[in-house]
């Protein structure tokens, strides 16, 4: 199939990068796109083109996910490239920048070379490795990560572990810069955060979890909004999650500092109070909270100083979530949900429909320099299409993902993808088992 | 306070079906069980008190004790509970064994429930573990302490030995003092007391509290002695060691100046003011041994004896619950 053209007519087509949402159509033929038109169909179609009337669906730029972990390589019954590469077209994600917390880690350029021949031989969505940012991610040694950008990771990290050390933070950011590579970071005080489970509050005091303050989030922030502002350095905020740290954010960005930010869509659904009875689907890095942080982070998001959302995929095995709660590993998967849970900003009237696809194709396209994320005449392929107001409730046995631990697990949403299309080629189709 | 035992049979009229299938948190019961609870405990006290101990409430009964963290008197207590009520009882602590062979929490405990137990005392390092136990078995599960959480039967008992010393409970003015923050006696013994109607007090340095405990429904007091100013009970808690190391409080000679509870400071409570601690103390620390083994006020002894009394009243009332379904 994919070497035929394929036409959508009757769509809603979302375009955050010509801001255009409105009826049109769309011709996709040898992977990228071949026309665009604000008309509903076009007129004299070839018979060679395969017809799709979306009924008003939703045609957008297939979403790009800056944070997906698997297992891979390393801990394959977690989850492999092929499984989350499935997952991701079965959520309508056409990119995914996947972690390098891997075993071994992603700390030199064969492991990135070995990534992407694996997500070759997959051919189902483009996967894009993130290198580590230091050796072992331990926060001490450099990284070869000139090389791997050159074997083509798209930014450095060291994912969950925070670089401590604010003279390899420095250096760090200086060499980056040189190497035109931008650096992830998650802000987070080592020390305040030793042992913590949760967000410090009157729940996790009540309920006994030992819990670190928010301003942990805050004050490595600040460290890192200095040493970019001494170094010119692009950093990526990885996860923010708290309206203190927002507001370091907001002078950081005010001052022009290049610096952009990341959060992900469980701190946009959940708050701390979904831990319930030490449920440890809701055990996550940064921790869940407080629903006055949450609502700050929708505002930032709206407004533009939060710039992209991640689904943070993070698999885990039961065995890793059947236990105590400061025991069990943190994390969700979120490949399949991220796009229904976001359009729940939508249906409740808090964020433009642009805006939140902005968030999730053009802002993480620009960020790491792809040409897709638009619908443009010359643009990539990679489309999804989806019916918004599909109602679904969420069981996480079902979803494609090789682990269960879904946040999502029995949450209402709306939004259902019908079909994703990666460099003009169906990979995913509603209801047809891939 | 001297009654006379009740017999095996009035013992069997006055037990009632526990109003929760587990026993996880005080939370569980509201303050007329709590009494009826306390009422049935009563009982207990007296026919501890006689030579002739054993009932059958629980005959055929198996009971597992499972302390993933030591314990004496809580295990002990529960066991004597239980062998008192006439059901077998087992001890488990998979501290030694299985759990350095890998195996979980979970592991441990259906491995436990084939075994076709009717009531598993659980004891956990980890805040939660007696409810996600809980939720993985079929037979009654009671929590003995988990983590930082709860500590339920605790708390019973506690009100038990308040309200014999005093005769009731509400309107009395307790200090809990100490560690708050790493405790499950305090956050157990806020929701009894406040529960049965006590004022309640939290007395320690700031780096001991619970973030946001002013929103508890207590009174928070960094000074000891304004703290234990006019208190009817004044409830040490242990301080652990091992806290020196994470800059929580400076040193143990400071801790006990500034905190530790002495004949001065006594001094400052009401006039028939009783002193609990739900042990092992640290003698010198957070209390003198002279407050301490002073029995005109010290109810640490009598709060070891209502122990058993509590928790025969609970595995009864656990029992009955079961000879129901």
């Amino acid at each position: 199939m994919s070497g035929q053209p394929i036409a959508f007519i009757n769509a809603r087509l979302v375009d955050p990068a010509s801001g255009y949402d409105g009826p049109g159509a769309l011709i996709a033929e040898l992977g990228v796109i071949a026309e665009v038109t604000h008309e509903v169909g076009f007129a004299d179609l070839s018979p060679d083109i395969r017809r799709v009337d979306c009924n008003g669906a939703m045609l957008a730029p297939g979403l790009i996910d800056l944070r997906v972990k698997t297992g891979e390589p390393g801990a394959e019954p977690k989850e492999t490239l092929k499984s989350a590469a499935r997952a991701a077209a079965a959520g309508g994600v056409t990119s995914i920048v996947v972690q390098p917390d891997t075993h071994p880690a992603v700390d030199d350029p064969s492991v990135v070379d070995f990534i992407l021949r694996r997500a070759r031989d997959i051919e189902l969505v483009h996967v894009y490795p993130a290198g580590a940012a230091t050796k072992g991610l331990a926060g001490q040694q450099m990284a070869e990560i000139g090389l791997m950008h050159e074997a083509g990771c798209v930014y450095v990290t060291d994912v969950d572990r925070p670089i401590v050390d604010s003279k390899v933070m420095r250096r760090l950011l200086a060499y980056a810069k040189g190497q035109n590579l931008l650096v992830a970071h998650r802000p987070a005080d080592p020390w305040l955060c030793d042992g913590a489970a949760a967000t410090e509050s009157e729940f996790a005091g009540r309920m006994g979890l030992p819990a670190a303050p928010a301003a942990a989030e805050k004050i490595m922030l600040e460290r890192d909004a200095a040493l970019v502002e001494l170094t010119g350095a692009r950093l990526l905020v990885d996860q923010i999650s708290t309206a203190c740290a927002l507001e370091s954010l907001a002078r950081a960005k005010a001052r022009g500092l290049p610096m952009l930010a990341t959060c992900s869509i469980n701190h946009l659904t959940f708050n701390e109070l979904d831990i319930g009875d030490y449920r440890t689907f809701w055990k996550l890095e940064p921790p869940l909270r407080s629903e006055d942080d949450r609502q700050a982070l929708i505002d930032a998001l709206v407004s533009g100083l939060v710039d992209i959302v991640v689904s943070a995929h993070a698999p885990a095995p039961a065995e890793d979530k059947r236990l105590p709660f400061e025991e069990a590993a943190p994390g969700s998967i979120g490949l399949e949900t991220l796009l229904p849970a976001l359009l729940g900003l939508w249906h409740d009237g808090r964020a433009s429909l642009l805006r939140l696809i902005e968030t999730v194709t053009l802002a993480p396209a620009k960020a790491i320099g792809l040409g897709a994320g638009r619908l443009a005449v010359g643009a990539p392929a990679d489309l999804v299409l989806c019916d918004l107001a599909a109602p679904r409730v969420i069981d996480a046995e079902k979803l494609t993902s090789k682990s269960k631990n879904s946040a999502f697990d029995g949450r209402r949403l709306q939004g259902q993808v019908l079909m994703t299309i990666v460099d003009g080629r169906v990979v995913y189709e509603h209801g047809e088992s891939a | 306070m001297t009654m006379i035992a009740p017999g095996p049979e009035e013992v069997r009229q006055r037990t009632f079906p526990f109003p929760a299938r587990h026993f996880l948190s005080v939370g569980d019961l509201d303050r007329e069980q709590v009494h009826d609870l306390l009422d049935l405990a009563e009982g207990f006290v007296a026919l501890n008190r006689q030579k002739a101990k054993k009932l059958d409430l629980l005959k055929g009964r198996t009971l597992v004790n499972l302390f993933f963290e030591a314990s004496t008197r809580t295990q002990s207590s529960f066991e004597l509970a239980g062998k008192r009520l006439g059901a077998d009882v087992v001890n488990m602590s998979p501290r030694a064994s299985s759990i350095s062979k890998g195996e979980t929490l979970i592991d441990t405990a259906v491995t436990l429930n084939a075994m076709q137990p009717d009531i598993l005392v659980v004891r956990h390092g980890a805040s939660g573990a007696a409810s996600l136990l809980s939720q993985k078995v079929t037979c009654s599960v009671i929590n003995a302490g988990d983590g930082q959480h709860e500590h339920p039967s605790q708390a019973l008992l506690d009100a038990l030995a308040v309200r014999r010393a005093f005769g009731k409970v509400e309107g009395l003015t307790v200090a809990i003092c100490g560690d708050v923050l790493h405790s499950r006696v305090a956050r157990s013994n806020v929701g009894m007391l406040t529960m049965l109607g006590a004022q309640v007090r939290l007395v320690g340095p700031p780096t001991l509290m619970p973030f946001g405990v002013e929103r508890w429904g207590v009174e928070v007091f960094h000074e000891m002695k304004a703290g234990i100013a006019g208190v009817d009970v004044v409830m040490m808690l242990r301080l652990q060691l091992e806290r020196m190391q994470g800059a929580l409080v400076p040193s143990t000679r400071e801790y006990n100046r500034l905190f530790g509870l002495d004949r001065e400071k006594l001094g400052l409570a009401a006039r028939n003011v009783r002193v609990m601690h739900p042990g092992p103390m640290n003698r010198g620390v957070e209390i003198d041994s002279d407050v301490a083994d002073d029995l005109a006020v010290s109810l640490i002894q009598n709060q070891v004896e209502m122990g058993v009394a509590a928790r025969m009243a609970v595995l009864a009332a656990m029992a009955a619950r079961l000879d129901n379904d």
